[in-house]
This record gives C-alpha cells, sequence and structure tokens, in this order.
C-alpha cells in the first residue's frame, strides 16, 4: 500500500476571491481553478474544460455550477461532476484549507 | 395519442443525439433509434471550420457519444442509412436500402445542407462546401501555404474559413456580395472589429462584389466578378448559407414554413412527429411568437432536450435565449438573443480591445447581446446578459454602458 501524502500549497488570499466566484491558480505547469462557493466555503478543480481545454476560470459561477466559458458546459465545483452536454467528463477536485486569511490547496 | 413505445430519430446531428440521450435521461424505457445518413456517429460540427482545419494532425471527428455511451444508454444507432418517406398512417418511415421502421413518435432532426452557388460554370469540380467531416478534409487538403484561396460568403463559416486558410499559410481573398460582413448577423460595429483583424492578418476583403460566373484556367479556375476583374485561384471554398433539409416532411405533407414547421412544442402539423433543430422553424414566446429558423449549436441541443420531453407528453414551450459564438483567429464573437430586434444600442467596453453591445427594444427591455473579444472577456457577461434577456429585464442603461457596475448585481436587482 502507498501513502501519498498531501503537500499544501499557498494559493490566494481568502479574500483575492469575491463570494460565488472563482480565480485561475497555476502551480508546477498545471492550472487549477479555486472557487469561493455563495456561502463561503472554498472548493479547487483542475483548471481546463474537459470539453476543449478552456481556462474555467473566465466562467461563470451560479450556485455550486461553474459554468464553461466557451460552451456553457457546466460542473459541480464541489464534486467534480458534469451537468450535461457537451461536457460529459468530470473535473479533477483538489482539497482545499484556510489557514490564516490563505487559501491551501492540496496536491497529492 | 398512444403511449410511445418506439421513438425513432431522423438524423443523427447534434440534436438528434441530444435528443436520444435526454428521452433516457427522462425516463423513457422502450426503443430508441438514431437514424443517420451519415456512417459515423454522431460528432460536432463546429470544430469542422476551426480547429479540423488549423490543427496539426488530420482531424478526427470530435463524436459527441462513445459507442459505450450509445450501448449504456441502449440506444440503437443505424449509421449510413438514409429516410426517404415518412408514411404517417403507417406510422413507419421507409429507408434508402428498402427497408422500414415503425415508430409512434418521431423525431426530424435532419439539420441543413449547404446552399450552393448557382452561377455559371460553378460545379462540384471548382467549388467546396463545409457541412461534413469528408468535406472539411477535402477542403483541409487545399489549404497549403501560398495556394490562393478564394472563399465567397462573409457569413461566419466563410470568416472561420478565411482565418483558418491564413493559418495555414493561405492567401486568402474573400467575396461578399452584401456591402459589409455579417450583415444579418450582428451589428456593423462588430463586423468593424471582425473586418478589421482580417485585414490585419492578410486577408483582401471585397465586399458588395457579386460573382458572374466561375472559369477554368488550366489546372485552376478563375472567378469573374461583377466589377469584371479576374480572380485566378487554386482552390474555392463558398459558404454562402444553408438551406433546411425539409425533403422527408415536405413529401409527408408537413406543414412547411422557412423549414419544418413545429409549435411552442417542437410538434409539427402532425401530433406524433416532432423537429429540432437546424432543420425547423419555431415561434420564439420572448419575441412575440416570431417565427425563427436558427442553425445553432445550443439552440440544436436544447430542442433535442426539449423535443425529448415533448415526446414523452410534456407540454412546456421552448424558449431558450438563442445564443452563438464563432471563432476566428484570437477573437471569439457571442451573440445572445435576436440584434434586429433591438432600437437602441449601449455598448460596454470589456478591456483588450472587446466590447459589448446590448440592444433594447423601444420599451426599453434588453433583447439582445452581442459581444467581439478574447473569450475570456467576453464570456462572462455575454451569459449574464443571456440571463437577463430571459427575464425580460429592462436595465438601467448608464449600468450596463459602466464597465465597474457587475452584470450579476443587476440581476439581482
Ligand atoms: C462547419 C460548421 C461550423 C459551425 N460552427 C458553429 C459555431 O461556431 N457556433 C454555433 O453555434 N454553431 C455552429 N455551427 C452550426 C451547428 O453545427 C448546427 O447548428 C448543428 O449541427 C445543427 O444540428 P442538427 O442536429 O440540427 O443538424 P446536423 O448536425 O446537420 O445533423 C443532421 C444530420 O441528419 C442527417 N440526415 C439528413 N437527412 C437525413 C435522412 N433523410 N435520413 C437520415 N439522416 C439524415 C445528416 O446527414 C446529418 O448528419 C456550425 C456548422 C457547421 C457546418
Ligand atoms: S470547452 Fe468547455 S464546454 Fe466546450
Amino acid at each position: 500500500m502507498t501513502i501519498t501524502a498531501t503537500t499544501w500549497i499557498e494559493a490566494c488570499d481568502a479574500d483575492d476571491i469575491d463570494a460565488e466566484d472563482v480565480i485561475r491558480f497555476d502551480h508546477a505547469g498545471h492550472t487549477y481553478a479555486i472557487y469561493r462557493s455563495p456561502d463561503d466555503e472554498y472548493f479547487a478543480t483542475d483548471g481546463l474544460c474537459t470539453h476543449e481545454r478552456i481556462h474555467l476560470a473566465d466562467g461563470l459561477v451560479m450556485d455550486h455550477i461553474i459554468e464553461c466559458p466557451k460552451h456553457n458546459g457546466r460542473f459541480d465545483y464541489r464534486t467534480g461532476q458534469a451537468k450535461g452536454a457537451p461536457v460529459c467528463l468530470a473535473l479533477k477536485t483538489y482539497p482545499v484549507k484556510l489557514d490564516g486569511g490563505k487559501v491551501l490547496l492540496g496536491l497529492a | 395519442m398512444t403511449k410511445a413505445e418506439a421513438i425513432l430519430v431522423i438524423g443523427a446531428g447534434e440534436a438528434g443525439a441530444r435528443a436520444a440521450m435526454a428521452l433516457r435521461e427522462n425516463g423513457f424505457e422502450g426503443q430508441v433509434t438514431l437514424l443517420g445518413e451519415e456512417a459515423h456517429r454522431p460528432y460536432e460540427r463546429p470544430p469542422l471550420s476551426k480547429a479540423a482545419l488549423t490543427d496539426e494532425a488530420e482531424p478526427e471527428a470530435a463524436f459527441i457519444l462513445t459507442p459505450d455511451r450509445l450501448d449504456e444508454h441502449g440506444i440503437r444507432h443505424l449509421g449510413g442509412r438514409a429516410a426517404t418517406a415518412i408514411d404517417r398512417a403507417a406510422h413507419a418511415v421507409e429507408l434508402a436500402d428498402g427497408g422500414w421502421l415503425r415508430y409512434d413518435r418521431l423525431l426530424i432532426a435532419t439539420g441543413a445542407r449547404a446552399r450552393k452557388l448557382a452561377v455559371p460554370g460553378a460545379g462540384p469540380e471548382n467549388v467546396l462546401y463545409l457541412r461534413t467531416l469528408e468535406e472539411a478534409r477535402a477542403l483541409r487538403s487545399r489549404l497549403a501555404p501560398g495556394a490562393h484561396i478564394a472563399i465567397i460568403g462573409g457569413g461566419f463559416i466563410g470568416l472561420e474559413l478565411a482565418a483558418a486558410a491564413r493559418a495555414r499559410g493561405a492567401e486568402v481573398m474573400l467575396i461578399e456580395l452584401a456591402p459589409r460582413l455579417l450583415a444579418r448577423a450582428v451589428p456593423a460595429a462588430i463586423a468593424d472589429v471582425i473586418a478589421t483583424r482580417h485585414a490585419a492578418a492578410g486577408v483582401r476583403l471585397l465586399t458588395g462584389i457579386g460573382i458572374e460566373r466561375i472559369e477554368a484556367e488550366g489546372e485552376r479556375h478563375a472567378i469573374r466578378l461583377s466589377t469584371g476583374e479576374r480572380i485566378p485561384c487554386d482552390g474555392i471554398l463558398a459558404g454562402i448559407g444553408a438551406v433546411a433539409e425539409t425533403g422527408l416532411a415536405e413529401r409527408a405533407g408537413l406543414a412547411i414554413d422557412n423549414g419544418v414547421a413545429v409549435d411552442a412544442r417542437l410538434a409539427t402539423s402532425d401530433p406524433d412527429i416532432f423537429a429540432a433543430g437546424d432543420c425547423c422553424s419555431f415561434p420564439h414566446p420572448l419575441y412575440d411568437g416570431r417565427r425563427l429558423r436558427l442553425e445553432a449549436w445550443r439552440n440544436a441541443q436544447d430542442q433535442g432536450n426539449a423535443a425529448a420531453k415533448s415526446m414523452l407528453g410534456g407540454s412546456g414551450a421552448y424558449d431558450a435565449v438563442p445564443w452563438f459564438w464563432s471563432d476566428q483567429y484570437d477573437l471569439t464573437l457571442q451573440i445572445a438573443g435576436l440584434p434586429d430586434e433591438g432600437h437602441e444600442t449601449v455598448t460596454r467596453d470589456l478591456g483588450d480591445g472587446a466590447r459589448l453591445d446590448f440592444h433594447l427594444a423601444t420599451d426599453g427591455r434588453l433583447v439582445a447581446a452581442s459581444a467581439v473579444g478574447p473569450n475570456g472577456r467576453i464570456a462572462r457577461d455575454v451569459r449574464l446578459a443571456e440571463m437577463l434577456i430571459a427575464r425580460r429585464a429592462t436595465p438601467d442603461k448608464a449600468a450596463l454602458a459602466d464597465g465597474s457596475v457587475k452584470l450579476k448585481g443587476l440581476l439581482a436587482g
């Protein structure tokens, strides 16, 4: 059995993201999207849409849904689940925690 | 109307594929057959005038459904088989190979075909069109660096072709009969941004000019313009609009009105037959029931979903805000609603050269929004504008024009 330790990376200040919004975060050649829900919870997913690799951070957050800015594919950013055409593949999600006003992204 | 046990979809494109899936998503357990003239599984057409032409690799189809998904959902896809007639009394469809398929409910999702250039000398040996994967491959083979390509038509397809041809290093001339590009689709200010971008990319744009004839010139071709000028070229690509594929419906005696005429539930004049996508015209509740036929990818999907519900007995009216996008170079154009319903335009500067025009009716209602710029700059605001349009909002003009006012806030108000 392998145990992979989670590395926590500082992504941004908690205030950098408005409620019900998203920002892009790039780290080690990979792009992520970090969300703040209407009820002030934080989440993170892969940054690119599973349809045509478009940056989701340019999309619109409504409630717990991120809508892709290219063709309006929709995902639940809490689970990564694709919510209908044209997207059918889920987004990978990452753990997030707050520490001293910072948003930390958990990478395996 | 009997309970539906077998539902047949004619046309395995965007609308047909979505409808077949949506039947299952809405709990239908009977037989679902997706009949398509093309041999392929359903695939997306928008990439055909974009990545399929510009990518280094020979294009593959962007399939909408994997064989596994078709299986999982119990959808029988019959590819390479065309329907030739609908026998309404017998509730059966005749196929080109002589077979018959029975239906309880039928969906016509036959799309549209490219309009052919009707001038002397034009024929399949010299003018190429773009609707299918095979046509994209044929067209792509002409776009060699240095080849002289003439594109006929300054609509979305023609313009995307011009951008793709330039990306592949071809010399491009684009000829449009109307006095400006995209005359029917977007306001002049937005068309200007696009024309400027094409000119900067080295496309020679000829507007307000007709075509007299196509002539042979050895192995090459020549286009004789209405001005008398003769233009030799290596390839001629035409994007001069599409014609709804209504033949089956017409022969079956269904009502036709610039497309297979359907009501707000997408039912044709026969209550067991429905139509969706590019092939149909429908009354739009947001615009006083104005009859529209849209050639737009999202409309095909949304109508596929809506038709599935109606075929299962739903009574909802189709009222999605029309939405369209086009990609050319680093620019994206997005249009929500119907710009020609507007009487006044309010412009918002989105930065990076991106602009968003709001179109307001005489009573101040927001009826459309059109934007051009990098996709990431325009998409969110167009989406929010679309929601305002759906709500028949009458937003404050000063707030619309002010880039510091968040549109999301207007939605809440
Ligand atoms: C090159 C190109 C680029 C595009 N780009 C964009 C874009 O950027 N943005 C946008 O919003 N829209 C775009 N569109 C439009 C969009 O692709 C269409 O609106 C959409 O495909 C319509 O879906 P449909 O299912 O109605 O028709 P189609 O996708 O055309 O599918 C109809 C299918 O029915 C089949 N069929 C027809 N008759 C029969 C028959 N008798 N029997 C069996 N099968 C039959 C056809 O072979 C076809 O496969 C583009 C279209 C093209 C061609
Ligand atoms: S790229 Fe995201 S929906 Fe198409």
